[in-house]
């Protein structure tokens, strides 16, 4: 897209302040829609409504509440470490942010179409870490430190068994280019990763059970990850009453929030273009048939956030549905169970891929 | 490197105190070395104000100490100065108290098991429970038009007569509840996670319990079979036929968190029961043939207690022989329930505090009055 961008303005300079800024304008609108959506699911799922009143069935509930926090006090206490606590929000805004620009939304529509993808995207998403540490610290709250600590220790925790996984299908792929591993899983649902990939032999039969452990595995680590129930322990709101940012009000807590959901969208899309075909279509493509290219990047896109928003949906569901797991039960989960399991696949997938 | 303890407030203003209650808590990285609760910021002078009220004017004051089972507070408080009067009541009224108190007991079990999972991390079985309460809170209505506070029971008979629909309105309220059991033991009791994060924590022995004076759910999840609805029956409670839920440590060790909030769980099918059995015998009758006019009992004392849904609810009444009682003292379940709470959290992490003190199941009303 940079590429089209620069030809376009005829300035590599602008073209690449265009091209940052293409996730923002998909993330905003995807935070309204998510916000409004886990509302609706939350409250379909608990036997009530969820909002109705602003607007048809409350669809401008999150419009009106984005309003409202703009327009809230920026509160900033005496005793709180004013540089890194103003730094903080943006910070974890920008990790989630980051990750934006190597995800395909389509084959040839993302920011850059680097051959390292993956590993800028474990990379990036680890500035999260520093800036809500920095929101913990910074606040000077015990309750905002002991979220802050939480959540440092868990991310970077499960984010060896997702590093694993993601290894396991890079060596059966052999490519960290998002965009090329999506590529590879071309047109129909039976070539994904999650089912061994496109090439018929007897390694797909074999890789196939395996593919769908590390699918499983890389989706639980990545809930804790962006810390989603079961696993949100830094803002665990029965105990840590907000986790690291019960301090932050207006549009430093909005930046939390815009990054929380910004990063949901993320870990879902990652998990959809390794395993699931990124962009692919699970049917083949109509554009393909009628010979309209522009099409076929229509329906790409369209295939990509419909897959990314399922796996959100699935979020919202496990969130509604299960009690919050317990701090050191969290990383038992992760120590003495994800991280041998994913192992133990990782070889698995490894020798098969010899063979 | 000289190193200390860490203190924290928990409360008052927490979204798992269960109200203004303020602990400090001492810890050590996660692991809390001790537990001081902190009260008296609901504190509204309860025993002070009745004495200075006429008898049938404290009722109520009663319904404002356990708000969630307003109805059991008067159940106490009438039963005790009928004893002082010396009153007969009649037979349906009887009855209704008993209906009425058994579907507080539901209402307020749900509220203990709800705000539980909400302790926990699950938000959605509460609000299945709370679905569930506010059909009760519409029976309450449709009898005496409070959803909260009732004044219902008054000394020697009732402030109303049941609607006519009632009978009819609260056998369809079993029939639809009944299965809503099991929904909630598929949902949040037998989750794994949920029995994870309860079983084992907070284990409180049978003796302990007694040597604290803890008394309701809290007891019996301990393993002892201690109801005063059967141990110390008052009113009509040893007519029917119901059976005393004890903790029997299925998912861990006896009287530990998960043994507090099934024997909650199992409650509510006798009450149930308890309902069905009263709906049945219910007698005609008039409900307020039996008030008395003028309510000045002979100089004396008595105490009363009840099995409310939190625990013994005991009410102390001095009378002077005037129109206004001498004293009223309270012993609230919630209050002696409270104590219990260093003992059960020392060495557990932050996030078991709040699973323990949901067990607990206490209400800021009862404990400050």
């Amino acid at each position: 897209m940079f590429d089209a961008l620069s030809e376009l303005f005829g300035s590599p300079i602008i073209a690449a302040f265009v091209s940052a800024i293409v996730p923002l304008v998909f993330i905003v609108p995807f935070v309204i829609i998510a916000v409004y959506m886990e509302r609706k699911v939350a409250g379909h799922m608990q036997d009530r409504l969820g909002p109705m009143r602003v607007g048809y069935h409350g669809i401008l509930q999150t419009v009106a509440d984005f309003f409202k926090l703009l327009q809230k006090e920026d509160i900033t206490a005496s005793s709180i470490d004013k540089r890194f606590f103003n730094v903080a929000p943006f910070l974890v805004f920008a990790g989630s942010y980051a990750v934006y620009a190597a995800l395909p939304f389509t084959s040839s529509m993302l920011g850059s179409k680097i051959d390292i993808g993956l590993f800028f995207i474990v990379a990036a998403s680890g500035l999260v870490v520093a800036g809500i540490l920095m929101a913990g610290w910074s606040s000077n709250n015990k309750y905002s430190l002991y979220g802050a600590l939480r959540s440092a220790a868990q991310i970077v925790s499960y984010e060896i068994p997702t590093i694993i996984v993601i290894l396991s299908v890079v060596m059966f792929t052999r490519t960290l280019s998002l965009a090329e591993m999506s590529e590879m899983q071309t047109a129909y649902f039976w070539n994904w990763n999650i089912f061994g990939g496109a090439e018929w032999n007897l390694t797909k039969l074999l890789i196939t059970p395996f593919m769908m452990i590390a699918f499983l595995i890389f989706y639980i680590s990545s809930l804790a990850e962006v810390n989603r129930t079961p696993f949100d322990m830094p803002e665990a709101e029965s105990e840590l009453v907000a986790g690291y940012h019960t301090e932050y009000s207006g549009i430093k807590f909005s930046m939390f929030f815009l990054a929380e959901y910004a990063n949901m969208f993320a870990v879902s899309a990652i998990a959809v273009a390794i395993f699931l075909g990124g962009y692919q279509s699970p049917f083949g493509y109509v554009g393909n048939l009628i010979g309209a290219e522009w099409l076929v990047q229509v329906e790409q896109l369209f295939w990509f956030i419909s897959k990314g928003m399922f796996f959100v949906f699935v979020q919202m569901w496990l969130r509604w549905t299960l009690p919050r797991v317990r701090v050191d039960q969290l990383m038992t989960i992760c120590w003495k169970y994800l991280i041998p399991y994913s192992f133990v696949n990782l070889i698995i997938i490894g020798i098969i891929t010899l063979i | 490197m000289k190193t200390e303890e860490l203190i924290l407030n928990m409360g008052p203003q927490h979204p798992s105190t269960h109200g203004v209650l303020r602990l400090e808590l001492e810890l050590e990285g996660e692991v809390v070395n001790k537990v001081t609760p902190h009260i008296g910021y609901l504190h509204r002078c309860f025993e002070k104000h009745a004495e200075a009220m006429t008898y049938p004017q404290v009722i109520p004051y009663t319904d404002r100490m356990d708000y969630l089972a307003s109805m059991y507070n008067n159940f106490g408080y009438v039963i005790g100065v009928e004893k002082l009067l010396g009153i007969e009541v009649p037979e349906r009224v009887q009855y209704i108290r008993v209906i009425m108190g058994e579907l507080q007991r539901i209402a307020s079990h749900l509220v203990a098991l709800g705000t539980y999972g909400l302790d926990i991390g699950a938000f959605t079985p509460f609000l299945y429970l709370f679905r569930d309460r506010e059909k009760i809170l519409t029976l309450f209505e449709i009898t005496c038009g409070a959803r909260l506070l009732y004044n219902y029971m008054w000394v020697g008979g009732l402030s109303h007569d049941l609607h006519p629909d009632f009978v009819r309105l609260t056998r369809e309220f079993i029939k639809y509840y009944r299965p809503n059991i099991t929904e909630l033991n598929n949902l949040l009791t037998f989750n794994k996670i949920f029995v994870e994060r309860t079983a084992n924590i907070g284990v409180l022995p049978a003796e302990t319990a007694i040597n604290y004076g803890i008394s309701g759910p809290n007891l019996r999840a301990s393993g002892v079979k201690f109801d005063l609805r059967r141990n110390d029956p008052y009113s009509i409670y040893d007519r029917f036929d119901f059976e005393i839920p004890v903790g029997e440590g299925m998912m861990g060790t006896v009287g530990d968190c998960w043994d507090r909030y099934y024997v909650r769980v199992l409650e509510l099918e006798q009450s149930l029961r308890i309902i069905e059995q009263a709906l049945d015998q219910l007698p005609e009758g008039d409900v307020q043939s039996a008030i008395p006019k003028r309510i000045k009992p002979p100089v004396g004392s008595v105490y009363t207690r009840v099995e409310n849904p939190k625990g013994e609810l005991g009410y102390f009444i001095i009378s002077d022989g005037s129109v206004n009682p001498f004293r009223v003292k309270v012993r609230a379940p919630s209050f002696v329930n409270l104590s219990i709470i260093n003992e059960l959290s020392r060495g557990h992490l932050v996030a078991d505090i709040v699973a323990i003190l949901g067990s607990i199941d206490i209400v800021l009303g009862e404990i400050d009055r």
